[in-house]
């Protein structure tokens, strides 16, 4: 016996949106059960958890800081996953974007130069953050290298440039010796959308990025040919669309978004270059998008969904004492159960006898 | 108990005066106590010693003391789980890593009322006080017991980052070893990491294959020191009393001992005398403590006793003068007979002997 998987062919956008509740609802059973187990109340829990950071300006305000780089980073990487092309490498396109980003933010340092300052780190960021995804765009086009390898190892390359530079030539003069740079002047700081606030204009690049998003791949033959790249790649041939071209194109939007995450991020939330700026946006992000269904709007609610679960997780830890690893395993519980729900929508699943044979 | 300001000649823009404090506090009869890792509370080294200081906190004031800890807080992402902390109730807040300072200075001018300490940083604010421990006097310790048992004539050392509390306890380590053992030669690995079970052990194994036979580690987990007894050679637990997982190899451990600094902090905010201030300890206020010297020779055993009292009654300093640099010149004698603390705490230079480079 064994169970096959037959496509359904009449599956609407209502049955899918049920699915994505449905595996919302699931998973939050499954962890509510687990603090259960644990002997604790998965209602207080579910509270902590969800309710209360929803209620409280602060953590809202919090929850729209913690996911404006995973939104950008993600609605990028849905250029690229649309087309069936796997940039595993967004960490690092966003680490060399902020790294260049950051370079005039330390040669204007101390200096009265004006307003032009921010702007040009906001312009490479996105530029080296482009370029770096271009590297594994170039590879693979040209020698046919798988772009999954080249984009990741380049994360490494990426943090380890970082690392040089903030132990190295663009350390702190003052810092004694610790490994980081000056803190970022007011010119080169992006500043916060409300005043005294923590969200910066990061989040309104992200909104951006994701209404414009919609509307590329709803209405623009761009769009168009991104699907017909990743759906039927002999097609899109045959319909004249170069997939070189349209490699290079998905890596650069890509690249250039990661790196304007990462501008952002360092010069509007850490202020300073440090060994480390991201806890991981760049791989979380790549969850974010197909929690998000490589929708825009469905990206724009994971990433909320997902800065939530961070968010909630650090209150559960210090007002329930709930350990890290629950937080950590929620997450993987919510990917698994929107995968499955969405597998499960998209295919009956049936238990055949294995016929003939012995 | 403590000693003094270590940093205090170098208040610069960005350092605060310590001295100026803030409103007068008030003695309190119940108190929360936050604490935010860097690492997981079981990686049995840096936020383990952390957390058995909070629980230490706990045992000495049953009743009127509560603690709160948030674990493996990326440094990049540390501002709103401090602030969190800082808007549910907590009166004092310890944040435990180097990488938390800017954030902890954002919250702590947000929140005057909260008193904030920070480990192993150099800004301070009238509610914000620092505190490190003087881990290069055990390191020497170590190193004279290395220089003694190593039968290859090279020790090993798994370092983290390269950055000037790591550079400190190899040179320490190192001046140890010669002092005893002229011949002496070190390898060192940087593991870029100071908690990856994985990449320790690598660091380690790859010393172990270039002829080291005692092994000195600072990284936070026991991987290294397990691939040295898996290998039948020896060396020293970090941060905490690694016995348990290499009761072969372990000749002793350094142990971070935060307990008795954690519990007159937490007595202060009720008795309501905390200042801010910058607190560097070390063997003799306990901060530092040398686990039972094992598995060496009875000679070796009294060497490491003898220059563990030397260093605890102030007679020996690992850095006494003259130190000389890799290009064997000597460093500038800034302290009395021995490097000035900021030359310690702000250390860029390997001593003579060691013939590596600084990683730049």
């Amino acid at each position: 016996m064994r169970f096959e998987l037959t496509p359904r062919t009449n599956v609407n956008s209502a049955m899918r949106i049920a699915a994505s509740i449905a595996a919302f609802i699931t998973s939050f059973l499954i962890a509510g059960f687990v603090i259960w187990l644990m002997g604790r109340s998965p209602i207080a829990a579910f509270d902590v958890y969800v309710l209360q950071p929803l209620a409280d300006p602060w953590s809202l305000q919090e929850l729209v800081v913690k996911a404006t780089p995973m939104a950008l980073i993600a609605i990028g990487l849905s250029y690229c996953f649309r087309a069936n092309l796997w940039n595993i490498g967004a960490e690092g396109q966003y680490v060399i974007g902020a790294v260049l980003g950051s370079w005039i933010a330390l040669r204007t340092h101390g200096t009265e130069a004006g307003a032009w300052v921010l702007p040009l780190m906001l312009l490479l960021g996105i530029l080296g953050g482009a370029f770096y995804g271009l590297i594994p765009a170039f590879l693979k086009t040209r020698f046919g290298v798988n772009e999954i390898l080249t984009s990741l190892m380049l994360v490494y390359v990426a943090q380890l440039t970082l690392d040089y530079l903030v132990r190295g030539p663009w350390r702190d003069p003052k810092g004694f010796n610790f490994p980081q740079s000056v803190t970022f002047d007011p010119a080169a700081t992006l500043p916060p959308v409300f005043e005294a606030g923590r969200v910066h204009y990061g989040a309104v690049f992200a909104l951006v990025a994701i209404l414009v998003t919609a509307v590329v791949l709803g209405r623009t033959l761009f769009g168009y040919r991104l699907k017909l790249t990743g759906d039927a790649p002999r097609a899109a041939r045959f319909a004249g669309f170069s997939s070189k071209a349209t490699t290079m194109a998905v890596f650069a939007i890509s690249g250039g978004l990661a790196g304007l995450a990462g501008i952002s991020e360092v010069s509007g939330q850490i202020g300073q270059l440090q060994p480390s700026i991201s806890p991981g946006y760049g791989f979380t992000a790549i969850t974010v998008a197909f929690l998000g269904r490589l929708n825009p709007i469905g990206i724009l609610v994971a990433s909320l969904v997902v800065a939530l679960t961070f968010i909630g997780g650090e209150s559960a830890q210090i007002l329930l004492k709930l350990p890290l690893d629950l937080t950590q395993a929620f997450q993987g519980i919510l990917l698994m159960c929107v995968l499955a729900a969405d597998a499960l929508v998209s295919y009956r699943v049936r238990l055949v006898n294995r016929g003939g044979g012995k | 108990m403590f000693s003094g300001k270590v940093f205090g000649a170098l208040a610069g823009a960005a350092v605060l005066a310590a001295a100026a404090t803030g409103a007068v506090a008030q003695p309190k009869d119940k108190i929360k106590i936050g604490f935010i890792y860097v690492g997981p509370v079981g990686d049995h080294g840096w936020s383990y010693q952390h957390d058995q200081g909070r629980q230490a906190i706990e045992k000495a004031f049953p009743g009127k003391v509560t603690t709160t800890f948030v674990e493996s807080v990326p440094e990049a992402d540390s501002e709103r789980a401090i602030e969190q902390l800082a808007r549910t109730g907590h009166d004092l807040i310890f944040t435990t890593s180097f990488g938390f300072m800017e954030p902890t200075l954002k919250v702590a001018r947000k929140y005057p009322n909260i008193k904030f300490e920070h480990a192993t940083g150099f800004k301070r604010a009238p509610n914000l006080s620092t505190y490190a421990a003087k881990f290069h006097e055990g390191r020497y310790i170590t190193g004279i017991i290395a220089g003694k048992m190593t039968k290859t004539n090279t020790i090993g050392y798994v370092g983290a980052f390269p950055i000037p509390e790591v550079i400190a306890g190899i040179n320490a380590y190192y001046l140890g070893a010669q002092s005893v053992n002229p011949n002496v030669k070190i390898k060192i690995v940087f593991a870029n990491t100071w908690y990856d079970p994985a990449k320790e052990g690598d660091a380690a194994k790859a010393l172990l294959d270039q002829g080291v036979d005692v092994l000195a580690q600072h990284t936070d987990s026991p991987a290294p020191i397990q691939a040295a007894e898996a290998r039948g050679k020896v060396g020293f637990g970090q941060a905490s009393d690694m016995e348990r997982f290499a009761p072969k190899a372990q000749l002793t451990a350094i142990v971070d001992n935060w307990s008795d600094y954690y519990v007159s902090r937490a007595k202060a905010v009720l008795d309501g005398t905390w200042k801010s201030e910058d607190t560097w300890g070390g063997l003799a206020s306990n901060m530092v403590v040398m686990t039972p010297y094992k598995n060496m020779p009875d000679d070796v055993k009294k060497m490491a006793q003898e220059t563990e009292a030397a260093i605890r009654s102030g007679k020996l300093n690992p850095f006494k003068c003259p130190v000389v640099g890799q290009d064997g010149k000597e460093i500038e004698c800034k302290g009395q007979g021995a490097l000035s603390d900021e030359q310690v705490l702000g250390m860029n230079f390997y001593v003579k002997g060691i013939e590596d480079k600084i990683p730049q």
